[in-house]
């Protein structure tokens, strides 16, 4: 008996004395760093062949681009361009570089862009966004290999400090795009010390070998554990950064993510479990943030199948949907109801389309398609393993039901398995999700055109492709808007894919971090962040 | 002893092919690949990608490819972590849960072999009841149940302890052991108490209380060398199951073990990493199960042949 008390308390003193019980995130104001939860694990970190938003976040910290997005209003801020001048037509940039350096002192050079350009480009590395670079003369040839002289892209070095671009047509949104980390610079010998300019799987993204220009240097990758970063002494702007490290956990599973908020362990979420977020709201209103994102839930509609080719079903489809009562009742989280496939954008873009919610003009159109309730037309509706996207489809099952007498078949697959039957169309109804990787109505509306590999629907009008290319030969945006406006009205007419709700941001912030602003597109720089 | 390892290995080649034929079978008839992803890849770039993958040989190529390269040592690489191969993922993956599944052994035997013994000396009285029924109910609740709850009350209401990771703060691997542990203590008290009392009442036991000697010696010398057999052959199913089997603390604990990987590797369609690391638990499985085999064999002779 004596020795099993002395062992429980034993047990309890090794419990209690582990070390300084003091959680991270209240010694942060002292120490400086910011404690990130970060999603998945990054599958590399390499700007030219990673597509996520995790990686995304941990190169804002790394590599800088040359325009930076303005932390609140996301207008582009001087990065490694100081300044840059567009020539009347629009089809020309002339970037002047400033003084700034690499982490290992090397100069950043004009060629550093252009070497870093012709690396995204190449078609042998296989990266996996190089239309980000399309609107770059020729670059788009180049990328499928129909030209295969780089000097013949777009992209030129004058001299040391002066970069210039040439487009193949205006972008009003080009100089927002250059934030993206697809388009950053890489240090040459660094990764020609490691691989050729191809080499997929390229070590110089690894701790120690990593150069970068960033306001942080990769200092630790422990993988599925953490990735930290440190402040960068060399980085051009050092005075502003206040933080001194930041620490990425990669955390694939929202009930853990919420324990280590609630126990200090991290200063921000990646998200909030579904059912805490009326809870927090009450609990919490100081640490929670919702906010509008710039994307849209929607559901594609496979056009090879019979009836939905036929316009009427899709509209029926559509008109039967509350919108109203998915948003409030179902998700939860503040999203808006779409009434359009581009959301809003406060930069001046607002869809002249307005989604209604009226079953009994659906009820009409299933009749004008020469169907009735009681024929009770079946439909497979496909969705990834994901409790909210659940939730929605029994929604929408039991609404297409109620309006239609349509019978929806509900299956659920696995990630991949959901991927593989979208991409060979082998699907009638399902479900999708789009974030614009710039705030610009062209990353939504460009993914519909006829050959685009995102459509998936089948979809193809020629009309709504030529007005795409209008658009992007416009040299004013009022004129390109007036372009897509028209677009986006053939798109919401059409209906090949339904657009349900605007996406929004949900996730807790510690009230220690200060300058972390909500923005469309959740874009952060960190040198404009501290802890108090 | 000799010839059991020789016919245990005779059985361990033919068990390992029929897994990796198995699995390898089964990975590539599974719907979806490692290259499709949400934002559709050109047909150019996947012909790249598959090409330097290996995976537009036809399957039996392929098949054989693999072979090989599993005789030389090599497995491969990641298909979701570009540049690392499986072996380094294994590599960084193996150590922790391994540490994890010494951690929650060594916890499970000091907690079951305590609460056993005190049970088998002291049958039928609170001594023996309580730890008994406190050990039934640790084997019935299973790890994502006490995991979130010991999560709860020492991490967050007495914020004791941190609530994930695994060496990154220091504290943090006390909750995954305990959680981890619990199950296999429960096990061991409950072998334990039966394994001694079946001993404590033999023959050989009464003429050492006989001979004058004492409680304790009586206990630790003689009658915990047979008590433990049913444990010690407990042990190495035990340690092979917490370390194929750890993968759901591994996720509850965000701790970066072999499970973890295995798993996101199934998501992943991560073909490699996926052959790599059940070639890799079936080594486990049948490398343990011939240790705790041996061990039974070397303290109780009528098991030797």
């Amino acid at each position: 008996m004596k020795l099993k008390i002395f062992g429980i308390l034993v047990l309890l003193s090794l419990i209690s004395s582990c070390g300084d019980n003091t959680p991270p995130v209240d010694l942060s104001p002292q120490t400086k760093i910011l404690y990130l939860g970060n999603g998945t694990e990054p599958k590399d970190l390499d700007p030219h062949t990673v597509t996520g938003v995790p990686e995304s976040k941990i190169l804002m910290a790394l590599i800088e681009g040359l325009v930076i997005r303005h932390p609140e209003g996301l207008d582009p801020l001087p990065g490694m361009a100081q300044s840059w001048d567009i020539s009347y037509d629009g089809k020309e940039y002339i970037f002047n570089l400033r003084e700034a350096s690499w982490s290992n002192g090397d100069p950043v050079t004009a060629d550093d862009f252009v070497y870093a350009w012709n690396r995204m480009l190449m078609p042998s590395l296989g990266s996996q966004y190089p239309d980000m670079l399309y609107d770059v003369l020729n670059a788009e040839d180049f990328n499928k290999g129909k030209i295969t002289d780089f000097s013949l892209v777009g992209v030129k070095a004058l001299d040391a400090k002066t970069l210039q671009v040439k487009l193949k047509n205006p972008a009003p949104y080009f100089v927002e795009l250059l934030a993206h980390y697809t388009t950053r610079p890489v240090h040459r010998p660094t990764i020609e010390k490691f691989g050729e300019i191809d080499t997929l799987g390229n070590q110089w993204t690894r701790p120690g070998n990593f150069i970068g220009n960033g306001p942080f240097t990769l200092e630790e990758w422990k993988l599925n554990q953490v990735i930290i970063v440190k402040k960068n002494p060399n980085y051009w702007d050092a005075e502003r950064v206040q933080l001194n490290e930041i620490h990425f956990l990669p955390i694939d599973n929202v009930s853990r993510e919420d324990f280590m908020f609630r126990a200090g362990q991290i200063h921000i979420t990646s998200s909030i479990p579904t059912e805490k977020i009326e809870v927090y709201k009450e609990q919490y209103p100081d640490n929670i943030s919702i906010s509008p994102y710039y994307g849209t839930y929607y559901y594609r509609i496979n056009l090879n199948k019979e009836p939905l080719n036929n316009k009427l079903i899709r509209k029926a489809l559509s008109l039967s949907i509350d919108r109203e009562l998915i948003t409030e009742k179902v998700a939860k989280g503040g999203q808006i109801p779409a009434f359009s496939f581009t959301p809003p954008d406060p930069d001046g873009y607002f869809p002249p389309t307005r989604l209604e919610y009226n079953p009994s003009k659906a009820k009409e159109l299933l009749k004008q398609a020469g169907y009735s309730e009681s024929d009770s037309l079946t439909f497979e509706l496909l969705y990834n393993t994901s409790e909210g996207h659940q939730k929605i489809a029994e929604a929408m099952q039991q609404m297409w039901k109620e309006a239609l007498g349509v019978n929806i078949v509900l299956t659920n697959t696995d990630w991949k398995v959901y991927l593989s039957r979208e991409n060979t169309g082998d699907f009638e109804i399902s479900r999708a999700g789009w974030i614009g990787d710039y705030q610009d109505p062209k990353t939504f509306l460009d993914m519909m055109v006829s050959d685009r590999g995102n459509n998936k629907t089948g979809w193809s009008n020629k009309t709504y492709d030529g007005l795409l290319e209008k658009a992007a030969q416009s040299t004013t945006q009022k004129e390109r808007y007036q372009h897509l406006y028209e677009a986006e009205k053939i798109l919401i007419d059409e209906l090949p894919i339904i657009p349900i709700y605007t996406y929004t941001r949900i996730y807790m912030k510690h009230e220690s971090v200060k300058g972390w602003e909500p923005n469309l597109l959740d874009s952060h720089a960190y040198q404009y962040i501290t802890i108090e | 002893m000799f010839s059991l390892i020789l016919r245990r290995i005779g059985i361990a080649i033919p068990v390992l092919l029929t897994v990796i034929t198995l699995t390898f079978l089964m990975v590539h008839s599974a719907p979806g690949g490692p290259f499709d992803e949400e934002r559709a890849v050109s047909p150019e770039v996947l012909i790249k990608l598959n090409e330097k993958y290996n995976l537009d040989q036809p399957l039996s190529v392929q098949y054989f490819d693999y072979l090989s390269g599993i005789l030389v040592g090599d497995f491969g690489p990641s298909f979701r972590y570009p540049g690392r191969s499986v072996t380094e993922l294994i590599s960084i993956g193996l150590p922790v849960t391994f540490e994890l599944a010494l951690y929650s052994i060594l916890f499970a035997l000091a907690v079951g072999l305590l609460a056993g013994i005190l049970g088998a000396l002291k049958p039928n009285t609170p001594l023996d009841y309580i730890p008994m029924s406190t050990a039934m109910i640790g084997i019935c609740i299973p790890s994502i149940i006490l995991g979130p709850s010991l999560i709860l009350i020492f991490g967050i209401w007495l914020e004791w302890v941190p609530v994930s990771g695994w060496g990154y703060m220091p504290g943090d691997k006390l909750l995954p052991t305990l959680t981890l542990g619990t199950a296999y203590a429960a096990y061991c008290a409950r072998l334990t108490r039966g394994g001694m009392l079946e001993i404590l009442n033999q023959d050989f036991i009464r003429t050492a209380r006989a001979k004058g000697l004492s409680e304790t010696r009586v206990v630790i010398v003689h009658a915990l060398r047979g008590g433990l057999t049913p444990v010690i052959a407990f042990l190495g199913p035990a340690m092979a199951g917490l370390l194929a089997g750890s993968f759901v603390v591994e996720t509850i604990f965000g701790i970066p073990g072999l499970g973890r990987f295995y798993v996101e590797a199934a998501f992943n369609r991560d073909y490699t990493m996926i052959l790599g690391s059940s070639i890799f638990f079936s080594f486990l499985i049948i490398f343990f199960n011939l240790i705790s085999d041996l061990v039974a064999a070397a303290l109780n002779p009528r098991l030797r042949d």
